[in-house]
């Protein structure tokens, strides 16, 4: 474990922490412009958690533990998820505690958590949010790991780190297995951040909702680090998808110095890939709840076909 | 009378003691255990406190002994029971080494939960239990040290027949009957498959010891049937489709620390006797045969999780999870044979080795669920999930003991699930260069059934925990439940130690799997792991690796610095309130999800997996009401015209029975004198 190595898995976590509010802010002020209305301040994600971590938190009189402690679960599985996953630099000394299996793995100990702690309190609409949210995640974990398999295919390796490595240096071919990949990661990404065609994050609409049913009883500080692990899940879906498809620009461990421009590098690809999240939302429409299993299973069924086809072209 | 032949044994007899011995010293001990039980027949006390308590320490004494069987050679033993000239031939090798291990290690857990469970009422008195309790787990014992069939046949037996006596405690209430019933026929349907499959193993020399059939070279098509036989009978113990339909049925009939013994154990030693015939006793494996194994283990899988997230009832919920679970070891064990056929043993070492691991977390998570059912049955009387909830805040202990095998059983890291999965889907995915193309097409198939398998077992076992531990009571008398006691604690903590340990030490527990796959495919991971200490990196560290303690730390850090910090930062304000829930302040227990409700998407997106009736009301219904019942297609379209043909075949065969005394004097006549027609010619 180089000291390099130390400097930038630690930049990592803290840049993730940091910039996830931004990411989320970002998302939402181009929606707000691409649908014609005024859009927020930049920093507004921000202020929300200020503003929740200030309030008191109103906890149900009969909430167990498990309710409690699920919000700091949720934080802590995704901040891991973002230190393990290359953003600036390969040269992670956490990296290989976790591949792409139990990064999904990861993210299923989140939310399994917090449907979990849904389901504690014992509202009608805390169950029915841990319902949905359990309904989308077993359909969108398997078509996750297959997105992140086609991927380990063509680099013969699970390890993230390797992944990008060898991403990163090929030539630029077309992998048609990444594209169909890639269509399924964008829809997975889609239902898994609560985003419009699956769920809408501005909703308040009790019926409708999903992951805000999740959350309906947290309040205060509850609250605020469950939506700043929403945008930390947002900020690791958004560099899995930049790590897959478009591993450029990130620092390897023989040159430290790469990190100084991989920072600005990182930080466009984000605005980018959150601006064309922002454009997917506005252009489609909210779908049923009954749809969704259809639309996942497409996604699942579309990241196999990917695995399928690299192997059919390998040989 | 006894004599060894351990290989390093070269001294006489009495002058050593050999791990076999003192495995046979503890089969005897368990078997006084049991026979004081059955002499204290009504004496609860006695029973609770000393025998079952005395039974689990020898299980521990069992978990050690066969520990460090696993690091020696194999020993032998003969012993002269049964008939004159046919004795018992026993062999100790590092595959009933390492079957014995998870089996010491989880009856132990189990027998001091069954010291704190067991009570004196209706049924079975507590002390013939515990003589039953004992046989059963001799006979296990006997299973997984017999080496000729002969003896295997008798412990297989005496273990169907043990169970049985203990599936049917509660012999008073119909149900049970029958559930054990049914689980004799299937038991029995599996009995005879091995015995012909010992039959075709031996090749017509007569002789009958596991060595000589490991001497035999079968014709392929004489080992496939060999296979065939030995997937039939060992599948039907395992409950695989379409063998499966006892097992929903005769584990939740059972008290629950024999749910506990027979999922955890029981169905162990049915993955134990299939790796032992088509790895060891059978030396030349057909790749198609772990095809089959990987199609049938993937129906298997597939049909169990998913019938496991629609059911209301607890305990048969987890007995489709294990239905489950064996699935999932059919395809490890598929994956194995089809490498091993190709000779790529360090694939078929890490196959193999992900389907021993899952035998021990399966063991420990399944055990610990069981049990944890028992103490909320115990509690409030329920089975029902429709009519639990929110136990966690009267019962605890069981609650995040359970929460534990949860997670587990979810294959969450970083418990004793994950790692499991995660090798299997490392050999699945790094299976590169088989020779038949079709394979390799579909080996990404078969991966991501098993992603779906292990995300709806999620889904399953949120259910199960939420539905029970949490939200509010369904029904009132849930308030007064009582926590469990302090053996039956003991037990559960016994398994949730397993978990954990199996979570977080994988790469010193695969060292020790090690001499198991030298053994069967003659290739292990033990070197390649130790390499790398703390992170398991089963191929290289640069193609996968998982480090457990590291990724456990690394979510603990972030929890507890948020913790320290948000407190830091701003303040630790709270306030107790009724629950929000939308300013609707007439919310009640019952507009919870049920059960049902919860597994009402699995049900639609499932549909053609299930045989619904629905009865719904109509708008003019005085008193609507809803219900659904939700069976299995087998049942149905294979069991039900089985039976029927069965009984049709009884009733012509009864017609000859026509009662009087004249007609049997005329059926000895024509007997006699057919007879003597085919003797003349």
């Amino acid at each position: 474990m180089s000291f390099s190595g130390l400097l930038s898995q630690l930049l990592e976590i803290l840049l993730a922490v940091a910039l996830a509010p931004l990411l989320s802010g970002w998302v939402s002020q181009c929606r707000a412009w691409l649908q014609g209305r005024s859009a927020p301040s930049l920093l507004q994600p921000y202020y929300l958690l200020h503003k929740l971590f200030n309030k008191e938190s109103v906890l149900a009189e009969h909430a167990s533990p498990l309710f409690r402690s699920a919000p700091y679960v949720k934080f802590g599985c995704m901040t891991l998820a973002c230190a393990i996953i290359p953003t600036l630099s390969t040269d992670l000394p956490l990296a290989p505690a976790a591949d792409a299996i139990a990064l999904v793995g990861l993210f299923a100990l989140a939310r399994v958590f917090i449907s979990l702690a849904a389901m504690d309190v014992g509202t009608a609409f805390g169950s029915m949010g841990a319902r949905r949210e359990m309904l989308i995640g077993f359909l969108a974990e398997p078509a996750l790991l297959m997105v992140l398999f086609s991927a380990s295919l063509i680099s013969k390796s699970t390890s993230l780190t390797t992944i990008v490595e060898t991403l990163g240096h090929r030539e630029l071919a077309i992998y048609p297995g990444l594209a169909f990949a890639g269509v399924a990661f964008t829809m997975v990404s889609l239902a898994e951040n609560a985003r419009v065609p699956v769920d809408n994050p501005a909703t308040h609409l009790e019926l409708t909702m999903i992951h805000e049913a999740l959350i309906l009883e947290y309040s205060g500080r509850h609250l605020a680090l469950l939506e700043w692990a929403a945008s930390l899940k947002l900020f690791a879906y958004s560099c899995i998808g930049l790590a897959l498809f478009f591993p450029w620009g990130v620092a390897e461990a023989q040159a430290p110095l790469a990190m100084l421009l991989a920072l600005p590098v990182l930080v466009g690809k984000l605005a980018v890939g959150g601006a064309l999240m922002a454009l997917l939302e506005t252009l489609s429409a909210k779908m049923r709840i009954f749809r969704v299993p259809e639309f996942l299973a497409t996604a699942f069924l579309l990241a196999v076909i990917g695995m399928l086809v690299h192997l059919l072209l390998a040989r | 009378m006894r004599y060894h032949q351990g290989a390093m044994n070269q001294l006489p007899a009495s002058a050593q003691w050999l791990h076999i011995d003192w495995m046979l010293l503890i089969a005897l001990g368990w078997l006084a255990v049991g026979i004081a039980g059955a002499l204290a027949l009504h004496r609860l006390a006695l029973v609770a406190r000393w025998l079952f308590p005395a039974g689990g320490l020898l299980g521990l004494a069992l978990f050690g002994v066969a520990l460090s069987a696993l690091l020696a050679t194999p020993e032998t033993a003969l012993l002269p029971v049964g008939l004159p000239g046919l004795p018992f031939h026993l062999r100790l090798d590092a595959l009933s080494a390492y079957f014995l291990m998870v089996m010491g290690g989880a009856s132990a857990g189990i027998s001091a939960f069954a010291a704190g469970y067991f009570r004196s009422g209706e049924g079975t008195p507590p002390g013939l239990l515990c003589l039953e309790y004992h046989v059963f787990l001799v006979s296990m014992l006997g299973v997984l040290l017999a080496d000729d069939a002969y003896s295997f046949m008798v412990m297989w037996e005496t273990m169907a027949l043990a169970s049985f006596f203990l599936v049917t405690a509660n012999h008073r209430i119909p149900e049970v009957r029958s559930a054990g019933y049914l689980y004799l026929t299937m038991a029995r349907i599996g009995a005879i498959a091995i015995l012909l499959c010992f039959g075709v193993l031996q090749a017509n020399t007569g002789d009958y010891s596991f060595s000589n059939m490991r001497a035999q070279a079968l014709s392929p098509f004489w080992a496939s049937a060999g296979f065939g036989l030995a997937l039939l009978g060992f599948g039907a113990k395992a409950g695989v489709l379409p063998l499966h339909v006892w097992l929903p049925e005769a584990h939740p009939a059972a008290p629950s620390p024999v749910s506990a013994l027979m999922s955890g154990v029981m169905l162990n030693t049915a993955i134990y006797g299939l790796l032992r015939v088509t790895l060891d006793l059978l030396s030349a494996p057909l790749w198609w045969w772990g095809g089959v194994l990987l199609a049938v283990g993937l129906a298997t899988a597939l049909f169990g999780v998913v019938f496991a997230a629609v059911q209301t009832d607890m305990k048969r919920l987890l007995a489709y999870s294990s239905i489950e679970n064996m699935g999932l070891l059919f395809v490890g064990m598929g994956l194995t044979l089809i490498f091993s056929a190709y000779a790529m043993k360090p694939m078929a070492a890490l196959a193999l080795t992900a389907t021993l691991y899952h035998v021990a977390s399966h063991a420990c998570f399944k055990s610990l669920l069981f049990l944890g059912t028992g103490s909320v049955l115990h509690a409030t009387g329920e089975r029902n999930l429709g009519k639990l909830g929110g136990l966690i805040r009267c019962m605890p202990w069981v609650a995040w003991l359970s929460l534990l095998g949860v997670l587990a059983s979810a294959g969450l890291p970083p418990l004793g699930g994950f790692v499991s999965e995660w090798l299997l889907l490392q050999s699945f995915l790094f299976a590169p260069g088989l020779p038949v193309p079709l394979l390799t097409m579909l080996i990404p198939v078969v991966a991501a059934l098993i992603a779906l398998v292990s995300a709806l077992a999620g889904y399953t076992m949120v259910k199960f925990f939420g539905v029970i531990f949490l939200g509010q009571p369904r029904e009132d008398k849930l308030a007064q439940a009582h926590d469990a006691g302090h053996w039956e604690r003991a037990g559960m903590l016994w398994l949730v130690l397993g978990c954990l340990a199996l979570g977080l030490l994988p790469s010193q527990f695969i060292q020790l799997l090690d001499p198991v796959t030298q053994q069967l495919v003659r290739a292990g991971l033990g070197a390649q792991v130790a390499a790398h200490g703390w992170l398991l990196a089963p191929v290289s560290l640069d193609q996968a690796s998982y480090g457990p303690v590291i990724f456990l730390l690394g979510i603990l850090a972030c929890f507890a610095l948020a913790f320290v910090l948000v407190r830091r930062l701003y303040h630790g304000r709270l306030r107790r309130a009724i629950p929000w829930a939308c300013g609707f302040p007439w919310g009640t227990a019952r507009m919870q999800d049920s059960a049902e409700g919860f597994g009402q998407p699995i049900r639609q997106i499932f549909e053609p997996f299930f045989l619904m009736r629905r009865e719904l009301p109509s708008p003019f219904d005085s008193q609507p009401h809803y219900r659904v019942q939700v069976d299995d297609h087998f049942w149905r379209w294979l069991y039900l015209p089985l039976a029927e043909l069965a009984a049709t075949l009884a009733r012509l065969i009864g017609r000859l029975q026509q009662g009087r005394i004249a007609v049997y004097l005329l059926y000895s006549f024509l007997t006699l004198i057919a007879t003597l027609l085919v003797v003349q010619r």
